[in-house]
């Protein structure tokens, strides 16, 4: 018997607040810091950095509630890696997708991520991240180097260089991320469901 | 006729800088030199004045003894080298020796025509050219620094007082033979400067005169080209009136090491690390609207008219070409270059042989500065670029002998030969008889006609490729420098990315008209 598909509320207010807002502020910060970098001129160096320095103080603000709220909601388990079922997601994107196979992984609550997109944003928060702070909080403060004694161990061009590498990483993963964004039940259902916080979740999809 | 609103402004500003300057030149002395009995007198000579100064000014002529304005003599600390006016060649007249008829004119005194002058000599200090108020004193062009005939000696005598940026600039203005010719950065415009073009000495605002910064010290003027003050000194604020007794003609002597106050422009105090004042607060070269000189070619010189008579060229008012000179180029409004530089110089002597940089050009004076030195920071220069006579057999820069109208002046007969072999055996040096031309160049820090800061440099002049120091090395400078291998696979990868999703989405696309198709 065919159940009749079923409606979750998988991602909460906040939650998309969160993910919207950063959106919002890594394309800008892309944006401008491509432009610092010297790829091309469309502000002027001096408001891109003006911008870019505006919304780096943005996200970690709210990094800052992000943080409180993945840890105090427990949603941090989210990106507890698993290699589960991996290969059969690699598989659907390589082939299963085409031939309009079911998605080997079922959305829950409890599970919202599907394991690439659990290993997809683990990386995202254990290396891209930690590169794009650590050279970012370095750069912001290039000029209290000398106080701090830092000026002996760090080089503005290694930090402007891991910065930028930070930057290609996070634009790769963009690219990647906003095309699977289309890779739902149907183009538009995890749009959907990250502007309104509910996804369909098809019962009759099998969990092996 | 119509006059224009700005000629208006101007003539307003002058007025009333007059009107300000009659009324504090009384509030500011206690001395009214027209009241003076002795100065009521018919004067036969500059030396004449000078004796009746000395009578209550005692030191006065002593202390200018000891100047370089008197001398024009230094001896740099650093390398040993004998340097000054007196004994340096530049690529613009060449050099006052054996021409110092014509140059004394800008001498602190009377009567230098050769070595026969004597320095030791209090009345031969020309006390006037410095403390005319009046305007009106005026050296002759060709007599030693002797005045005018037509000058009324006493009436200048009672009217001195205070260096002013007109006495400094009668001589400062004009070095290189005419206005605005030589340094870039000073020219007659600073005489009645508005706010754009002197923040400091803004007629109308602070109207600093040239000694508020170059303070002097029994008469001996604070500020040095041989040796300039270039480093960034940490903890070091000296306010003027605590006088630093080195040299005080510096902008952190007011200002301090971290001038920048605003919040949102504190990240510009660490760039003086790196970066002089002068390189952001001065824009450009020659912004009064006088044009300065760029080169100068004097192996063009010579060529006379059908009848055999010098001749001379003119475009908007400047000498482009004259048989006494060469060919000479102008720019204004134009943009320094910039160097590391970290207050060393060094000049090419005319004992010494010629050494040439990588261009082929004769350094005739080099200023040493690198990246990695720790002393270093990146100062706009004006460079000067000539082709000047030397010595092709003894290697040498030599001293041609050009005013004047005796037998050997190159201005009379136009004769290299003679012109330089006079030159040299005036200066006691050796001369092998040929003369040959060799390009020069000579380096002038920007120091003057400083912006506000709203008219400095903006970032993006700098912080991009091909900005103002594109050729500036040894720095990161974002928005110039990324790593090229960085950009190259950074760019691929996110390129390959795109692509791959593409494809992948055109796959989706094919496949589920595909399948609806069966």
């Amino acid at each position: 018997m065919t159940k009749r598909a079923k409606k979750v509320m998988i991602f909460k207010r906040f939650e998309r607040f969160w993910h919207w807002a950063q959106a919002a502020l890594i394309m800008v910060l892309l944006f401008s810091g491509f432009e610092i970098h010297g790829s091309y001129r469309i502000l002027g160096f001096e408001d891109a950095v003006t911008l870019h320095r505006a919304m780096a103080w943005s996200l970690v603000t709210l990094w800052v509630f992000a943080i409180f709220w993945h840890l105090t909601t427990g949603e941090w388990k989210q990106y507890i890696p698993t290699l589960k079922k991996v290969d059969a997601m690699v598989k659907y994107y390589l082939l299963g997708i085409f031939i309009r196979a079911p998605h080997p992984f079922r959305q829950t609550m409890l599970r919202k991520h599907n394991p690439l997109q659990r290993l997809a944003y683990l990386f995202m928060w254990v290396v891209i991240s930690p590169i794009i702070w650590a050279t970012g909080w370095a750069y912001l403060f290039y000029a209290q180097w000398a106080d701090w004694g830092l000026d002996q161990y760090l080089k503005l061009e290694d930090v402007a260089f891991f910065h930028a590498v930070g930057a290609f990483m996070m634009l790769t993963f963009l690219i990647a991320h906003l095309y699977l964004i289309t890779t739902g039940k149907t183009v538009w259902a995890h749009m959907r469901a990250m502007i309104t916080g509910w996804e369909e979740i098809d019962p009759n999809a099998k969990e092996s | 006729m119509k006059i224009p609103g700005s000629t208006i402004f101007h003539i307003c500003r002058i007025s009333l800088l007059f009107v300000l300057l009659s009324g504090s030149a009384y509030a500011t002395t206690t001395a009214d030199h027209t009241k003076f009995k002795q100065l009521q007198v018919h004067f036969n000579s500059g030396p004449d004045v000078t004796r009746t100064c000395i009578k209550c000014h005692t030191e006065a002529a002593k202390q200018i003894h000891k100047t370089k304005h008197w001398t024009w003599e230094f001896l740099n600390p650093q390398n040993k080298q004998r340097l000054g006016k007196k004994n340096i060649v530049n690529n613009f007249c060449i050099t006052p020796k054996s021409n110092f008829d014509h140059c004394a004119t800008c001498h602190v005194g009377y009567g230098w025509r050769d070595d026969t002058f004597d320095f030791s000599s209090e009345v031969n200090v020309d006390c006037l050219v410095c403390h005319d108020t009046t305007g009106d004193y005026l050296k002759s062009g060709d007599n030693a620094g002797h005045p005018k005939s037509t000058v009324d000696l006493a009436y200048i005598a009672q009217n001195v007082g205070k260096t002013s940026r007109d006495t400094c600039g009668a001589c400062h203005f004009y070095g290189g033979g005419g206005n605005g010719v030589k340094h870039g950065d000073m020219d007659d415009s600073l005489a009645v400067p508005d706010r754009d073009l002197d923040v400091h000495m803004d007629a109308v605002g602070p109207d600093f005169t040239c000694s508020t910064c170059h303070k002097s010290i029994e008469h001996d003027v604070a500020g040095s080209r041989y040796m300039p003050d270039a480093k960034h000194t940490d903890d070091y604020h000296v306010h003027r009136r605590d006088y630093d007794e080195e040299n005080n003609a510096h902008c952190r002597a007011c200002h301090g090491n971290k001038p920048h106050k605003k919040a949102d422009k504190s990240r510009l105090n660490h760039h003086a690390n790196k970066i002089a004042c002068q390189t952001c607060h001065i824009p450009e070269m020659s912004r009064g609207g006088i044009p300065t000189r760029m080169t100068w070619d004097w192996s063009t010189a010579g060529q006379l008219n059908e009848d055999g008579e010098p001749i001379e060229r003119k475009v908007d008012g400047n000498l482009v070409y004259s048989s006494k000179r060469g060919t000479i180029t102008y720019a204004e409004n134009i943009n320094p270059e910039y160097i590391w530089f970290n207050g060393k110089v060094r000049y090419q002597l005319l004992t010494e042989k010629v050494r040439y940089n990588d261009d082929g050009y004769v350094l005739v004076n080099e200023f040493e500065g690198s990246p990695y030195d720790g002393e270093s920071r990146i100062w706009p220069v004006k460079v000067f670029r000539g082709v000047q006579p030397y010595d092709p057999v003894n290697q040498t820069l030599v001293v041609p002998h050009t005013t004047g109208s005796d037998k050997a002046s190159y201005w009379k007969n136009f004769d290299w030969q003679k012109a330089v072999a006079a030159g040299m055996k005036s200066a006691g040096l050796p001369f092998s008889g040929e003369v040959d031309f060799v390009k020069t160049q000579m380096s002038w820090l920007i120091n003057h006609m400083v912006t506000p800061g709203e008219g400095a440099v903006g970032c993006n002049e700098c912080h991009s490729k091909n900005g103002r120091l594109k050729d500036i090395d040894g720095i990161y400078i974002p928005g110039r420098d990324a790593d090229k291998t960085l950009d190259a696979y950074g760019w691929l990868i996110a390129s390959m990315t795109l692509v791959g999703v593409i494809l992948h989405g055109i796959g989706r696309i094919i496949s589920y008209y595909w399948s609806k198709r069966k």
